[in-house]
């Protein structure tokens, strides 16, 4: 066999005089050169090549820096925040924002905050809060402030930002108790924004085990999972995650009701990643490499985890990322439902909850400030989303 | 067609069962009940007059029997305590403890309303997202193609509550107007008249735009890339090259075959209305299920919470059943029993 292919069909073939023959080997690629650009891009990994193409997402890119600097307050609320966030302070109650402020008398100066002064108005009873605009106090910056532990370890004083000596400075006001809303909100993204990881951690670990059951073993298991996604995914979800939440006892530490919520999030959300992830198994195992892989007798945990997971990996991360915000909304609306977490556990849920009230949002407009940062994170992982799952199909057009 | 509609229906029996199973485990899930609850509570306080009766009433309830006893008598499969069938099945919805009433007589004026709620909602996003989405799609990459994408998207980020909130806000500090609850305050009490009829309309209509902006963001999205997927098709050059007004070479196919999708989604998002209307509800102050449910859960009313998810996950499920009738309709594979590859 090997010597027959070897043998030469032309060579005893005279080259015919009036043509010239080249006698120097014969390079294939030749043909067709490739630019060090395409040479580079056909020989990069499908994860850089996603990279690559999600890079000229610029919506998606500047979504994700935003979603980063959020982030960034769950490690280091506390040395962010310029107030303990559950500190109540007694002579500013329902203080209204203080503008932090670089024009004083038409010249600029260092950012201030005209300090505040409450009044009692003995004839509706109510605090009114006066700005004193001869006095522009500098905010302070690096600074030490409220005592706070960092991460149940560190003990610290230090701030990135602090109010000025002698003055308040409550960027969104203050509710009911005192309590700085602005100082809350930054406090409060640490529960908020990890409740959609970890939720989604463990929907897409129940989604990736029913999906592939049904996907893999297919027949009578796939027809019994399949329903019972259909039926899943056709109760309509906040009621039953308020039912869900109501039953978490209420003598459970907050940390446990975190755990409790997120897991209830998670328990409804894997339905539509199982259904991604069994269609794309079903049809990545009709290709022609899956196949391949069978007939070279490759084990099914290495045909799953080597052939057909890196072909899916990628849009499963980017349909994950599309249900993060739901699960954020859901644990903002139980918070805000008085179903989730409580005082003292932050989340901008728990923050959202005092403004309950018509009536108190009517007068204290500024208790609707979550209101800012949830719009903000929701519309950043949508895009992201959005980018990723564009991104996610590298080899297609 | 007929034929067809039996078919869905017979399937949906399964379905409602798992999902009577699935919420009657849910409302089981707190420990003890309501009764045994006060029990324990009345025992602290050193009172026993009335726990001898409050046993009764656990018996009374079958309460203290195993969990699927219960649940056969609650859904009416097994005989109750008093002797015969008296369940969901037989018209009897339960006990409420906290309102000590039965449960159709503290939902009863909810009911109706709540229909009524979703049903303005759906179709409030059909209509609207509808001529938005062709709109969109006909005139792609133009301002007002860019301005829906981006209200769209706003409206997708914006959690409903948060816009009832915001909007509840909004009107009473710019308008005066006051849009929670289910009519204006003057109203309430007075026999009907043609005045309460229009306030109770106005009330309606905020919820009804609060509930249905994600829904109908998310459908002008959908509708919008199915039209452009058809648009770019080959039979529409020919349609434009045998000279069809433009008017009719977008109505007259692609819009038929983008509306498949289009009507078979609404039933995806039936689903995520139904939830958007219990905690608007809440929000706005409206008499729906929706504070009731809240109510019940806080106070672990079981069977009240109970039949208020059941009623939500039928109303749920009537409106799937709609929309796959009306997908029926438009589509004859469906009709003819080929499922339709997903």
């Amino acid at each position: 066999m090997r010597e027959r292919e070897r043998v030469d069909p032309f060579r005893n073939v005279e080259p015919l005089p009036d043509r010239f023959t080249d006698a120097a080997p014969f390079d294939p690629s030749d043909v067709e050169r490739l630019t060090p650009e395409q040479e580079r891009y056909f020989q990069a990994s499908q994860w850089r090549i996603i990279w690559w193409r999600f890079r000229r997402h610029k919506i998606a890119v500047a979504s994700l820096v935003v979603l980063a600097l959020f982030y960034l307050c769950v490690p280091f609320a506390e040395p962010i925040a310029p107030y303990d966030p559950n500190g109540r302070n007694a002579e500013y109650l329902f203080a209204p924002p203080q503008m932090p402020r670089v024009l004083h008398e038409g010249g600029i100066r260092a950012p201030f905050v005209y300090p505040l002064t409450a009044e009692l108005n003995l004839e509706t009873l109510t605090w009114e809060y006066v700005e004193d605009r001869t006095d522009p106090r500098p905010i302070r910056f690096l600074c030490l402030g409220d005592a706070y532990t960092l991460w149940g370890v560190l003990s610290g004083r230090f701030h990135l930002i602090c109010p000025p000596e002698g003055a308040t400075m409550f960027f969104a006001g203050t509710d009911r108790l005192g309590r700085d809303v602005f100082s809350g909100l930054i406090h409060g993204a640490r529960i908020s924004l990890t409740v959609g990881l970890v939720g989604i951690a463990i929907s897409i670990v129940l989604g990736m085990f029913f999906g592939g059951i049904a996907g893999y073993f297919g027949g009578i298991v796939d027809t019994l999972i399949m329903r019972l996604i259909e039926i899943l995914r056709s109760l309509p979800e906040l009621p039953l995650w308020m039912a869900l939440s109501a039953a978490l006892p209420v003598t459970w530490p907050p940390l446990w009701i975190y755990f409790g919520i997120t897991i209830i999030l998670g328990l409804l959300d894997w339905p539509g990643l199982a259904r991604a992830v069994r269609s794309k198994l079903l049809s990545l195992r009709e290709e022609d490499y899956a196949k391949a892989a069978v007939l070279m007798g490759a084990s099914p945990k290495r045909i799953i985890g080597r052939h057909l997971l890196p072909g899916f990996s990628s849009h499963l991360i980017a349909s994950a990322t599309l249900s993060i915000p739901t699960m954020i909304l859901g644990e903002t609306a139980l918070s805000f439902l008085n179903l989730g977490l409580q005082r003292p556990a932050i989340s901008w849920g728990v923050l959202l909850n005092e403004a309950q009230n018509i009536t108190v949002v009517t007068i204290y407009p500024w208790l609707m400030a979550p209101v800012i940062p949830i719009i903000i994170v929701v519309l950043a992982f949508n895009f992201l989303g959005d980018g990723l799952r564009d991104a996610a199909d590298p080899y297609k057009a | 067609m007929l034929a067809y509609i039996l078919r869905r229906m017979a399937g949906m029996v399964p379905t409602l069962l798992i999902i009577s199973i699935l919420i009657f485990f849910i409302i089981e899930l707190p420990p003890g009940d309501y009764l045994s609850n006060q029990i324990d509570q009345l025992r602290a306080q050193g009172e026993s007059a009335s726990i001898a009766q409050l046993e009764f009433l656990r018996r009374e309830f079958a309460l203290d029997a195993p969990f699927w006893e219960r649940y056969a008598v609650w859904v009416g499969l097994w005989p109750g305590p008093s002797g015969h069938l008296n369940g969901i099945l037989q018209g009897n919805y339960g006990w409420s403890f906290e309102y000590s009433k039965p449960v159709d007589q503290v939902v009863s004026g909810t009911l109706l309303l709540t229909v009524v709620l979703n049903f303005a909602t759906i179709l409030f996003v059909y209509i609207v997202s509808f001529p938005i989405g062709i709109y969109s799609a006909t005139r792609q990459y133009s301002w007002g193609d860019y301005g829906f994408t981006f209200l769209g998207y706003i409206g997708l980020a914006t959690p409903n509550f948060l816009l009832g909130l915001i909007l509840l806000f909004l009107m009473n500090e710019y308008f005066g107007v006051s849009i929670g609850g289910l009519m204006a305050p003057q109203f309430v009490g007075q026999p009907l008249s043609v005045d309460k009829m229009l306030s109770v309309l106005a009330h309606l209509v905020v919820p009804t735009i609060v509930i249905g902006t994600a829904g109908t963001a998310a459908m002008i999205r959908r509708l919008r890339a199915n039209l452009l997927d058809e648009l770019h098709r080959q039979y529409v050059t020919t349609a434009r090259a045998k000279g069809l007004s433009e008017r009719k070479v977008i109505l007259k196919y692609p819009l038929r075959m983008a509306l498949n999708p289009f009507i078979a989604d609404i039933g995806n998002l039936i689903p995520s209305l139904v939830s958007g209307s219990v905690i608007v509800s809440v929000v706005l102050n409206l008499p729906t299920v929706g504070p009731v449910l809240l109510g019940a859960l806080q106070s672990q009313d079981q069977y009240l919470a109970g039949f208020i998810l059941l009623f939500v996950a039928v109303l749920t499920l009537i409106g799937m059943l709609v929309s796959d009738i009306l997908l029926a309709m438009l589509d004859p594979r469906i009709r003819l029993g080929q499922e339709t590859a997903s």
